[in-house]
């Protein structure tokens, strides 16, 4: 059989469909002009979303990722293509999503010439990817991609970026197939488990009166949580979640207590200072989950489970540091665990959740004031959708009330900007993860300051008819800001009194249906109206100006000087 | 647990693949925490193929440890491993140029070169290069020695170091399956090849 000639263009996107990396977030441009010109022969094989920003196409294959559970795929072009993909690399880094980004870049003999549209963007990109590497002849390209999709997704995932010149796209070569990456010499996706390690922590579970599990989402990337169920319910351990983590126990489980964190749950936080021992389940310990380092969980034992050998003892020191995949150390614990009945130290749980209910949480989501409140708003999204909602959010006080309060029955429906607390992640993240589960609802909730960095990406809606309901939650203030000025900075409200356009109106220029709640009365009916409707609909929620996130774990505090008001 | 904060003078030895951008991803790894790195090596090592980095720097146990598991962390890096003074041997090579009519009038070169453990490495009518190995107070002694005489210049090389407990790479390297031969290093053949390739 003669060699197939292929075009290096040719051969990525060759690699994409071997992946199963049928949807493509990407933007045309100059040096990747050969790739997109062979995309136009691939139409019937490939799904390319064209957005409106290169931000915007990494965001959306963030949401992809989260989604689907597959690398999102991004393309680019050289110069600013590739430097506007940094804060979606630099985001999904942090949190540990799978990403195959590709770039366009200048020929190869112009390198170093500072070129139009030349950026060094290896350079520009290590600190932000697991993995980079420019390709400068087309020969190279089936092997390094199947490394990058190979790398992207496992072990512990994260974006990958592949630089390839223009002459290499260009030019032909004998393509002999594409052969997948499953080993790479100096890479160890995985940890050695250690026996000795897990008999270590199955002693200690067994011995704690007190235990305490708290998980990220090691359990979601690790596809372990169903290991993870089993772990707590043969323990009757209670378990709590990082923003992250969210969504990978079902909100209604009687041992799920509630979130960590600087405006998590009173019980966990303040119990997290009690506990004997403290079990870390795929997590890293992130300061906005432990508030002050030397006053954390010191009287506790700390067993702590990732993938990621850097991690452990990196913050928080572990008496017994569980190296490896959850989704196979879990059910060794497992195993070795007893049965236990912790109903009392639950009923701890229980009490601080009252409490904090009482305090906090009634009245943010039946309000008795006029003005709406962000929670009310999201306990309607919960009785609309039973918790069946993929919920994606943006950055700031939206973001805390949503996964304080929106309930989830499925994993992998949260999805939102964590580590890097990136504004303008939400609305280009839940077209991706629409993308990623086509099947279902995804709303994102945004704040009116997060929706005006990427609004642009209504563009990419109404262009791709892709359905996602857009929640603004519209407080008139970049709110968490604003919460801070009043709290630590005497009320010096300074630059945080933001204006907003009439959205709706923005959202029907794009041919997107919206409207305005600007009263309770109207509230319910509204978000079932959006909720029924086919297709895209914007509705936007006007909140009360003031209101503020609790409780709260203000910085510098202990988690268990958390202020329910 | 008690953090030891108390720093101290530690040689990291990392054994890498042959990648370019390589010393970059690892050097960033300091300069991100804004730690200075205080001599820095890239050779051979050992095995065909491999490389060999050697860094010294300035710290405590505990952020050296972590700064191991973040360079072991990277995709082509293969081990790292960090050591104190007393548990390797290492040597620094310096170059001193000097004028020839200024040290042959003045010194008894046979006597500094018996003294310093030096050799001259060039010696013309000009000027004199000497050449010496050691730690960095020995090669410093030469250094202040020869200032009076008109040093014009001086160099000296990044540490070397060999650990004295280990027993090479080659059996770690089973471990990470020694059939897979290293990569070549794919550079720009196009660099420097403008006129003859038609851009747009």
């Amino acid at each position: 059989m003669a060699i197939k000639q292929l075009t290096g263009a040719q051969a990525v996107l060759e690699a994409c469909i071997a992946e199963g990396a049928e949807t493509i977030f990407g933007y045309p441009g100059g040096a990747i002009m050969p790739i997109y010109d062979a995309l136009y022969d691939y139409n019937d094989k490939l799904k390319h979303i064209l957005v409106r920003h290169e931000q915007g196409g990494i965001h959306a294959g963030q949401g992809y990722a989260r989604t689907s559970g597959k690398a999102g795929v991004v393309f680019a072009t050289s110069g600013p293509g590739a430097t506007n993909l940094v804060t979606g690399l630099a985001d999904a880094m942090i949190d540990s999503t799978p990403l195959v980004c590709i770039t366009g870049q200048v020929y190869a003999h112009l390198l170093g010439t500072d070129a139009f549209q030349e950026t060094d963007i290896i350079n520009i990109t290590m600190p932000v990817t697991k993995w980079n590497y420019q390709v400068t002849d087309a020969t190279e390209i089936p092997g390094i991609l199947a490394k990058a999709f190979y790398l992207a997704r496992s072990g512990r995932p994260g974006p990958v970026l592949i630089d390839i010149t223009k002459n290499a796209q260009i030019q032909s070569f004998d393509y002999e197939g594409y052969t997948p990456c499953n080993h790479i010499r100096s890479y160890r996706p995985k940890p050695v488990i250690r026996k000795n390690f897990i008999d270590e922590a199955v002693a200690l579970i067994n011995n704690a009166k007190k235990p305490l599990v708290i998980f990220g989402q090691g359990v979601i990337l690790g596809k372990a949580e169903k290991e993870f169920k089993n772990f707590i319910e043969k323990s009757g351990m209670p378990a709590a979640w990082t923003i992250l983590g969210l969504s990978a126990l079902a909100t209604d489980h009687p041992q799920n207590v509630g979130m960590l964190g600087m405006h998590g749950n009173y019980g966990p936080n303040v119990l997290t200072n009690e506990c004997d021992v403290l079990i870390a389940v795929g997590m890293r310990f992130d300061d906005r989950v432990t508030g002050r380092l030397d006053k954390y969980a010191k009287q506790a034992k700390v067993i702590h489970l990732d993938i990621d050998p850097s991690e452990i003892d990196k913050n928080v020191k572990a008496h017994v540091g569980v190296w490896g995949d959850c989704k196979d150390t879990l059910p060794l614990l497992t195993s070795g665990i007893q049965e236990k009945d912790r109903s009392e130290w639950l009923k701890v749980f229980a009490d601080y959740t009252q409490k904090e209910y009482d305090q906090c949480i009634k009245e943010e989501l039946n309000p008795s004031t006029e003005e709406m409140t962000m929670g009310e708003v999201i306990r309607i999204v919960n009785e609309t959708t039973k918790g069946n909602a993929v919920v994606v959010t943006d950055v700031g006080q939206h973001q805390m009330v949503a996964c304080r309060y929106a309930k989830f029955n499925e994993t992998r429906s949260n999805v939102t900007s964590g580590g890097l607390g990136t504004m303008g992640f939400a609305l280009p993240a839940a077209i991706g993860a629409k993308f990623g589960a086509l099947d279902r609802t995804v709303i994102a909730v945004i704040g009116d300051g997060g929706i005006q960095m990427t609004i642009q990406e209504l563009g990419t809606i109404m262009q791709t008819g892709v359905d996602v309901k857009i929640m603004i939650l519209n407080n008139q203030f970049l709110g968490m800001v604003r919460q801070w000025q009043q709290l630590f900075n005497d009320k010096r409200y300074s630059f945080v009194d933001i204006q907003s356009p009439e959205y709706v109106m923005v959202a029907k220029a794009y041919g997107i249906e919206g409207a305005k709640v600007e009263h309770r009365k109207d509230l319910q009916t509204a978000i079932q109206t959006m909720l029924a409707h086919k297709g895209s609909y914007l509705l936007e929620v006007m909140v009360g100006k003031e209101n503020n996130v609790f409780p709260m774990v203000p910085q510098g505090c202990s988690v268990s000087e958390i202020r329910l008001k | 647990m008690e953090i030891n904060t108390e720093k101290e003078e530690y040689t990291i030895t990392v054994y890498t693949e042959n990648q370019v951008g390589l010393l970059n991803r690892i050097a960033i790894i300091f300069s991100r925490r804004k730690i200075n790195i205080s001599s820095l090596n890239t050779s051979p090592s050992e095995i065909a193929g491999i490389h060999r980095f050697t860094i010294v720097v300035m710290e405590s146990r505990d952020v050296v440890m972590k700064i191991i598991r973040q360079i072991e962390k990277q995709v082509e890096v293969l081990k790292a491993y960090f050591n104190t003074n007393d548990e390797i041997v290492w040597q620094e090579l310096a170059l001193y140029k000097v004028l020839s009519e200024e040290i042959t009038e003045k010194v008894k070169v046979e006597r500094l070169l018996r003294e310093y453990g030096a050799r001259a490495v060039a010696i013309r009518k000009d000027f004199i290069v000497f050449e010496t190995t050691g730690h960095r107070e020995e090669t410093n002694k030469l250094m202040k020695a020869l200032e009076p005489y008109g040093l014009v210049e001086f160099v000296r090389s990044a540490r070397v170091a060999i650990i004295k407990e280990s027993s090479g790479f080659h059996e770690k390297l089973k471990d990470f399956e020694e059939k897979q031969p290293s990569e070549e290093v794919i550079e720009n053949e196009y660099l420097g090849k403008r006129e003859a390739v038609f851009t747009m």
